[in-house]
């Protein structure tokens, strides 16, 4: 944890209100966010219990599952999920502009431009919690090598038509949302925290009743409304709020969920009983009776959720969005286009795990991904620079002289000393490289070398160091520096010491030539030959 | 140490059949294992000459530009004319301008200018944009540890047989984000390049060279024993073989006593009372660098195996180890106040492969309310703690073991990745106790 944000939390503790950490908006968050509250069955990994989903807040659709345990009524619940999540995510692969790519040309090696479609927006899903993206990934996990009867006409029990396609959707989203700065697939929390510290501790902000509570308390402390949202319960032992999801509180699930189960499972056996048709049609009575109160529990614990949910979004949009997020947002965009287009052109799903080339180059786009976010944040937002001129890895100062030099080689170039005046001891070594952004640009930065401390620079007695640095680059080619490319005495100016863009890193083998420190090419999984899906078992026919 | 066979020639005998496997063996790749100091820049070089001399031509991976400068130099210094190509990035002072008074060093930021050249020396990061090259017969991977497995991959189709050295027990690669979700898998792109080449290459040959030229007698027990339990070593030179000693006598100080105790025993701990404190620790940090400026004051004279005649003690030839940069830079702040330059400060990352008479740590774990995994892993203290040949000077915060005790080790634990031992947790332990032997308390 970083020194300023140790202080915003002590701060917090001490005022009792959550303290903010940032100025701007650091995540995009589209007009029409499609929220998602899940929840999962206790002991039943990967079992869902019911959803909330919708892009209204004032009608979300609730999915229920009455008897988690009965896979035909899971499935059922997939396939309205499917139907609830794909038109939402087809709208926006559908809505198309032209847009350039550069391509490797096979035939030639060299680089072109290729002109392609990139979708005007993606489709964004918010859940409430970490655990949330996780339980995202199970389901998509469980769903995309599921056979329908279009795949395998003989398949024993084929799934509902559109559920293997959701699966590699929510498979893909789940993956997305482990790329520092993605903005697809969001968790309430994650972006609650990301933007106030509460004076409690990590896993605690977990909770998202609890962190609310922190930010906007509904009067009062705010360390003492999360500890109620924590702990606090009705009459009959149920918590006034209730958690995020997916898992449930225990307390619901003795009292009041597994006696309606129960009943619901009593009912379809009276149900399968009946001996005649008017008996038949009472006992469906009880049955939809009983489903009806299952739903109507599930709504009750999942609806607090949803709306909390929705009011940390409005806490969200009151900060103006960073201007380097946008930036971010056309990269998901790429990623959901990309995977529109390998849906369309028919590609297998997802393999299960990543070749040795695949999980290199994810992580290497990650690391160039959290460096690029790091240094976006701080450029974006002045309170994070605050962070990183607290922790000398950034500063602020005045110019206060700008002396003439140049590079001692055949053709002379622009090298100018600049000195500026600071408060601030940033970590500088013997020709530590600093940055500057040129205006306007959020991505173009200047490069300058630290060359000495200048000393004896005390005017008003106020203690302040002066570093001389030597502007290195964009001054133009001629012998002068382009006008406007150099400081001028006066100006104030924020130093980084990292880059404001990242280099890719280098291109990797194909997976076909995977060398043999690597284990050689994939052996099973070559070209064409995709992973099969899932062999039936035993257990897969309870 | 007596009755064991001498350990020049157990040194020579590791090194011979290391050299055997790598010129005559049959297997793609040989792996070496060196603890800390063992001589493996000395086998890297042999190795590289012997190849040249074969007629093999050789790449050689190296990790940092420092480490690939340094190669350069020793290569020019055993072979002064051999062609050696040093290829370096495009940005602007790429490589070290010694290079550049070497005869038979070409320099060249493409791959395709130095062909020919019997050996040519880059970083990995440089080495993984080479493309559409004839690939080499033979590589050497140095500090193959430290190396990540995608590094490796990105590299491992410019040769057709490697021999990768480096040392186990020093930090393992590190990366930015998380990759929990390729834990488990033999080519996890974060783990380090040799488990990778060794999950999918069980048969290689494996060596290990046995001997610490570094390491002092009164060192090399307790590193090896903490930090390679189930590989050990022993040091080249026997106890009585080096000393330390001070012109000036101490002033009773805390810091003059815990020098005192180091050049008598080869480690002191300088323990300051308990409490919890921001890393910057103030107090601890002034006490980093008082000690460092006694031990330049006093006339630090260090004799050893190499010649009859002390040699002082200078501040090139003293470093100050920390596990966060802002210590590092608190500490060079403090020590320029007292007006102490030329003394190498630096983070365990960067002081790895690097070699001082004296060195003072501040303890990972001083002051901390907590022990996580990054303050607790085994190859930060072990970098720490094996940079000297003389003397080690430990300050701490009192309560360092019993944090350990309420911090055990909760790293989740994967299916499919081999559990290191020892973990931190038991190597902070083994150090501490060894430590508090040598404890000076000091309050400042």
């Amino acid at each position: 944890m970083s020194l300023i944000s140790t202080l915003a939390r002590l701060e917090a503790v001490d005022s009792g209100r959550a303290q903010p950490l940032a100025t701007v908006r650091h995540r995009h968050l589209t007009d029409r966010p499609l929220v998602l509250v899940p929840l999962t069955t206790a002991g039943e990994a990967g079992a869902p219990l019911g959803a909330l989903v919708g892009t209204d807040r004032a009608a979300p659709r609730l999915l229920a599952v009455p008897q988690p345990r009965d896979r035909d009524l899971r499935f059922a619940f997939l396939a309205e999920l499917a139907e609830a999540v794909l038109p939402h995510i087809e709208a926006y692969a559908d809505a198309v502009e032209p847009a350039e790519r550069n391509e490797v040309d096979p035939g030639t090696g060299k680089k072109v431009k290729v002109e392609v479609e990139l979708c005007a927006d993606a489709a964004q899903l918010i859940v409430p919690s970490r655990a949330g993206i996780d339980f995202v990934r199970l389901l998509g996990r469980s769903m995309r090598f599921r056979r329908t009867v279009e795949d395998d006409p003989d398949t024993p029990f084929p799934a509902p038509a559109r559920v293997p396609l959701l699966g590699r959707w929510l498979t893909h989203y789940g993956e997305r949302a482990r790329v520092p700065g993605s903005s697809l697939l969001l968790a309430a929390t994650d972006l609650v925290n990301r933007h106030w510290a509460t004076g409690q501790s990590s896993l605690e902000d977990q909770h998202l009743g609890a962190l609310l509570a922190w930010v906007d308390p509904p009067g009062g402390s705010g360390a003492e409304a999360a500890l109620r949202a924590e702990l606090e319960r009705d009459r009959d032992g149920q918590l006034i709020c209730p958690p995020a999801g997916p898992a449930t509180d225990p307390a619901f699930d003795n009292k009041l969920l597994a006696p309606a189960i129960e009943r619901y499972d009593r009912a379809r056996s009276a149900l399968g009983a009946a001996e005649d048709g008017l008996d038949a049609d009472t006992r469906l009575g009880e049955l939809s009776g009983a489903e009806r109160e299952i739903r109507s529990l599930l709504a009750g614990v999942l609806l607090p959720t949803w709306d909390a949910v929705w009011r940390g979004l409005d806490l969200l949009r009151e900060l103006p969005e960073g201007t380097r997020a946008q930036d971010r947002w056309t990269r998901d965009r790429w990623s959901f286009t990309g995977h529109r287009d390998r849906v369309l052109a028919g590609e297998p799903p997802q393999p299960r795990r990543d070749d040795a080339v695949t999980a290199a180059q994810k992580l290497a786009s990650r690391e160039t991904a959290q460096a690029q976010l790091d240094a976006q944040e701080a450029l974006d937002d002045p309170l994070v620079l605050a962070g990183r001129r607290l922790a000398g890895e950034a500063f602020v100062g005045e110019v206060t002289e700008v002396e003439m030099a140049y590079s001692e080689s055949k053709r002379p170039s622009p090298r100018p000393l600049v000195t500026v005046r600071t408060e601030e001891r940033p970590h500088l070594g013997e020709r530590t490289k600093v940055y500057r952004s040129l205006d306007g640009d959020p991505v173009r930065s200047q490069t300058a070398e630290f060359v000495a401390y200048a000393t004896g620079e005390t005017e008003d007695g106020e203690e302040a160091v002066g570093l001389v640095l030597r502007i290195m680059d964009r001054m133009g080619r001629g012998k002068e520096p382009a006008p406007g490319s150099v400081p001028e005495p006066g100006d104030r100016i924020a130093w980084t010491l990292f880059e404001h863009d990242q280099r890719g890193g280098p291109k990797l083998p194909d997976p076909e030539d995977t060398p043999w420190t690597h284990g050689g090419p994939p052996g099973a999984v070559g070209p064409g030959t995709a992973e099969r899906p899932d062999p039936v078992t035993p257990e897969d026919l309870l | 140490m007596t009755a064991v066979s001498d350990p020049g020639a157990a040194a020579a005998r590791a090194t011979d059949a290391i050299l055997g496997d790598t010129l005559r063996g049959t297997a793609r790749g040989v792996v070496v294992d060196s603890p800390p100091g063992a001589g493996k820049s000395t086998l890297v070089v042999r190795a590289a000459l012997e190849l040249a001399a074969a007629g093999r031509p050789l790449m050689v991976v190296a990790q940092t530009n420092a480490q690939v400068d340094d190669l350069v130099v020793r290569l020019a210094e055993k072979e002064p004319g051999l062609p050696v190509g040093r290829l370096h990035s495009s940005d602007s002072d790429p490589y070290d301008k010694v290079l550049d008074g070497l005869d038979n060093v070409r320099t060249s930021a493409k791959a395709a200018d130095l062909a020919g050249l019997d050996i040519v020396i880059s970083t990995a990061a440089k080495w993984a944009h080479v493309k559409n090259v004839e690939p080499w017969g033979h590589a050497i991977v140095d500090e193959a540890y430290q190396m990540r497995s995608d590094a490796l991959l990105a590299v491992a189709g410019l040769f057709e047989r490697a021999l990768f050295v480096g040392d186990p027990g020093q930090l393992d690669p590190f990366s930015i984000v998380g990759a929990d979700q390729w834990a488990g898998l033999t080519y996890d792109p974060s783990a380090s390049a040799v488990s990778t080449l060794l999950a999918h290459n069980p048969e290689l040959p494996q060596h290990r060279l046995p001997v610490s030229w570094r390491l002092p007698a009164s060192a090399a027990p307790l590193v090896s024993d903490a930090f390679y339990p189930y590989t050990p070593f022993r040091s080249g030179t026997d106890h009585g073989d080096r000393r330390l000693s001070f012109g000036v006598p101490s002033d009773g100080s805390g810091p003059d006593r815990v020098l005192d105790e180091a050049a008598e025993s080869g480690w002191g701990l300088l323990e300051l009372p308990a409490r919890h404190t921001p890393r910057t620790d103030p107090e601890a940090v002034r006490a980093v660098a008082l000690v460092v400026r006694r031990l330049l004051d006093r006339g630090g004279a260090a004799t050893s195996e190499r010649g009859p005649d002390p040699v002082p003690v200078t501040a090139e030839r003293v470093a100050v180890g920390t596990a966060h940069r802002d210590q590092a830079a608190a500490v060079r702040a403090a020590l320029a106040d007292l007006g102490v330059t030329g003394v190498a400060v630096d983070t365990a990352n960067r002081l790895q492969g690097r070699e001082f008479d004296v060195t003072v740590v501040l303890h990972p774990l001083s002051g901390r309310p907590d022990a996580t995994a990054f303050h607790l892993e085994t190859g930060r203290l072990c970098v720490l703690a094996s940079r000297h040949r003389h003397a080690c000077v430990v300050v701490c915060r009192a309560g360092v073991a019993d944090l350990l005790d309420e911090h055990p080790s909760t790293e989740p634990v994967q299916l499919g990745v081999t559990v290191k031992f020892p973990d931190g947790w038991e190597a902070n332990h083994a150090v501490l106790s060894h430590l508090a032997e040598h404890r000076v308390h000091w309050s400042p």
